[in-house]
């Protein structure tokens, strides 16, 4: 069995965004990190592929991203993936990355593909689904649970008021979110040593258009100053919530 | 031409979110000058359906079949996306919730169409046609320029008003094309009784302020009082005080109620990452320089033990009155 764990690379969630000329994410200074459900997907695959127990041959990571991108890299081949791919491209709307990666991987037979529910900086929670139309293989989406018994795959999904358990056959997209591991994985000092060594395959891009453009950023209004109610004093913080905000 | 909504149910009936959704897929109609077309999938009864027509959908289209019990994304998406050709769909409008952003990413790939994802308004224009999203967790927005014939929209819940119309729907069965699902469902576990984190127009949230799982008695009755669902901060639910579902924030559920009670949180940005949509804040924490009342509309310093029973009480005689 090879699992394939499609990995972003985004802005700490600490960094103050500014966009220079308000048309793009001004990178000067920036921390990067793997995106934390990617990180969380490729932790839940070194489990599966440590436990004796269980089929897997092999896990490779992928992200669609240039030069920049490669200390992500090496920190998911520190961490303990086997090999990992870079397709060369800036990645600009989800529909290019999932186009990309599917170029990428269609011959490659990875039997489960796990991506993140949502990356950090353009929010869309869309590029698992995309990626397994592509590749016409079945998607199963908010995955909380992911257990191989034998070669049988059951994913545990959240679904609007309750759990699901449901099995599907590979290949399949895993689009997983909060519980597919407990704390994500930081790489060891042997795991850094050794990352060095393994591949890291760098892809020609397909040219795909992409069907999104983002022309503008914008930064929010600043918010007006919290107005502060004595703690003697609830009462007036329900007539301010009844007669200002009219939220009760 | 229409405006294409895609109108989930639950075990047969409809939410306020669904009614938000026809809401607003009637004004991105009015918008583009066409109408509105629901597609129900799976068994809904006529008078449910008919709450449809109130919102503004002008036609119903009703798919049923032994195959739809559950979500199956592919099943799902080829029936909508046959749905969309047969309406001449130039946008199709599905929530932002899990079996939206499922279907909606499989459906943007089969019709070639661009998504706007996570909207919280209606589109800024429709020439050229451009949305505005949240992007970096709540730090940004974006205008984002659709390029393509047909658009997918998915709206995030609790983000536009409801608006009742005198429509009056028509409903027609919509034979698609069912395939056999591939996803089986094994075992269902379901929340019973409890207002769920998504849905709610008022939630409550405590922190590691609330010192014990033993002090949540004082959430769960304001929240009680206020017909509101109960959520925490992440080392609430990682020491087990609280269960996983409830954890907000950037690695966990990302809500927009209407009203966010946060007692005994510090305002950390990955937890505002996941609340930060919300209409109006109250923070309630001992430190006044705590980061959460940057982000607040309404403070108060003190004890969450003290003042949260407090505010119960208030929030009792308001509603006495
Ligand atoms: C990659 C990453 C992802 C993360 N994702 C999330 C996430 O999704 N959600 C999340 O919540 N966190 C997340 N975190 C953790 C986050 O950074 C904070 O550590 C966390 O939100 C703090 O939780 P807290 O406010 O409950 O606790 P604390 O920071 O310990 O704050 C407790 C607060 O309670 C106040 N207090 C103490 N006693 C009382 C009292 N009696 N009455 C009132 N107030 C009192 C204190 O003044 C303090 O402000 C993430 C962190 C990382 C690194
Ligand atoms: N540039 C990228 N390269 C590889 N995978 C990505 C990239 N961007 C996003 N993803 C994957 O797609 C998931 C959802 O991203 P999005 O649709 O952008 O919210 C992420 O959690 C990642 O697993």
């Amino acid at each position: 069995m090879k699992i394939l764990v499609c990995l972003g690379n985004v802005p700490d969630t600490t960094t103050k965004v500014k966009f220079g000329d308000g048309k793009a994410l001004d990178k000067t200074g920036v921390q990067w990190i793997i995106n934390p459900w990617d990180e969380l997907a490729l932790t839940r695959a070194m489990e599966l592929k440590e436990d004796a127990g269980n089929p897997v041959n092999s896990v490779t990571v992928i992200t669609v991203g240039g030069k920049d991108a490669e200390p992500t890299m090496r920190k998911a081949l520190a961490i303990g993936a086997d090999d990992a791919i870079r397709v060369d491209a800036e990645p600009v709307d989800a529909f290019s990355v999932a186009a990309q990666i599917a170029e990428a991987v269609k011959d490659k037979n990875f039997d489960i593909i796990l991506s993140g529910i949502e990356s950090s900086d353009y929010n869309g929670s869309m590029m698992g689904g995309m990626l397994a139309e592509f590749l016409e293989i079945p998607s199963v989406s908010a995955v909380s649970g992911l257990e191989l018994k034998g070669s049988e795959v059951e994913l545990t999904r959240d679904i609007d008021g309750g759990k699901e358990q449901v099995t599907v056959s590979a290949p399949f997209v895993a689009v997983v979110q909060k519980g597919i591991a407990k704390e994500p994985r930081i790489a060891a000092m042997r795991g850094i040593m050794m990352a060095r060594k393994k591949p890291l395959n760098v892809v020609p891009v397909t040219p795909v258009e992409p069907l999104a453009d983002y022309v503008s950023f914008e930064l929010p209004q600043p918010k007006p100053p919290c107005k502060m109610v004595d703690a003697e004093n609830v009462v007036s913080l329900v007539e301010l919530l009844q007669n200002e905000a009219k939220v009760l | 031409m229409s405006v294409l909504v895609y109108t989930e149910n639950w075990d047969g009936k409809f939410k306020k979110a669904t009614f938000e959704l026809v809401s607003y897929a009637a004004k991105v109609a009015e918008m583009i000058g066409s109408t509105v077309s629901a597609v129900s999938i799976g068994k809904v009864d006529e008078t449910e359906l008919g709450k449809l027509g109130n919102y503004g959908a002008d036609k119903i289209l009703k798919v049923e079949s032994e195959n739809l019990k559950s979500l199956d994304n592919q099943v799902y998406t080829d029936i909508l996306a046959q749905a969309a050709v047969a309406e001449g769909a130039q946008v199709i409008i599905i929530s932002h919730n899990n079996t939206g952003k499922a279907v909606a990413s499989r459906l943007s790939v089969r019709l070639k169409a661009a998504v706007g994802a996570g909207l919280i308004k209606l589109p800024v224009s429709t020439e050229p046609f451009t949305v505005c999203k949240k992007v970096f967790s709540g730090k940004a927005f974006a205008n984002v320029v659709l390029k393509t014939d047909v658009k997918v929209l998915t709206l995030t819940q609790n983000s536009f008003e409801l608006v009742e119309t005198e429509n009056k729907a028509s409903v027609e069965s919509f034979a698609a094309e069912v395939g056999e699902p591939k996803t089986v469902v094994k075992d269902v576990q379901k929340q019973t009784g409890k207002i769920l984190l998504t849905d709610a127009e008022i939630v409550v949230s405590g922190g590691r302020g609330m010192k014990s799982s033993d002090n949540w008695g004082v959430i769960e009755e304001l929240a009680g009082v206020l017909e509101a669902a109960t959520a925490c901060s992440r080392p609430v639910s990682d020491e087990g005080w609280r269960p996983h579902e409830e954890h907000t924030g950037q690695t966990g559920k990302i809500i927009a109620p209407n009203l966010y009670i946060a007692a005994g949180i510090s305002g950390a940005i990955q937890h505002m990452a996941g609340i930060s949509s919300s209409k109006c804040i109250v923070a309630i924490n001992t430190d006044s320089d705590a980061p959460v009342f940057e982000y607040a509309d309404y403070g108060i310093v003190g004890d969450a033990l003290k003042v949260l029973p407090a505010l119960t009480n208030a929030v009792k005689e308001a509603k006495n009155k």
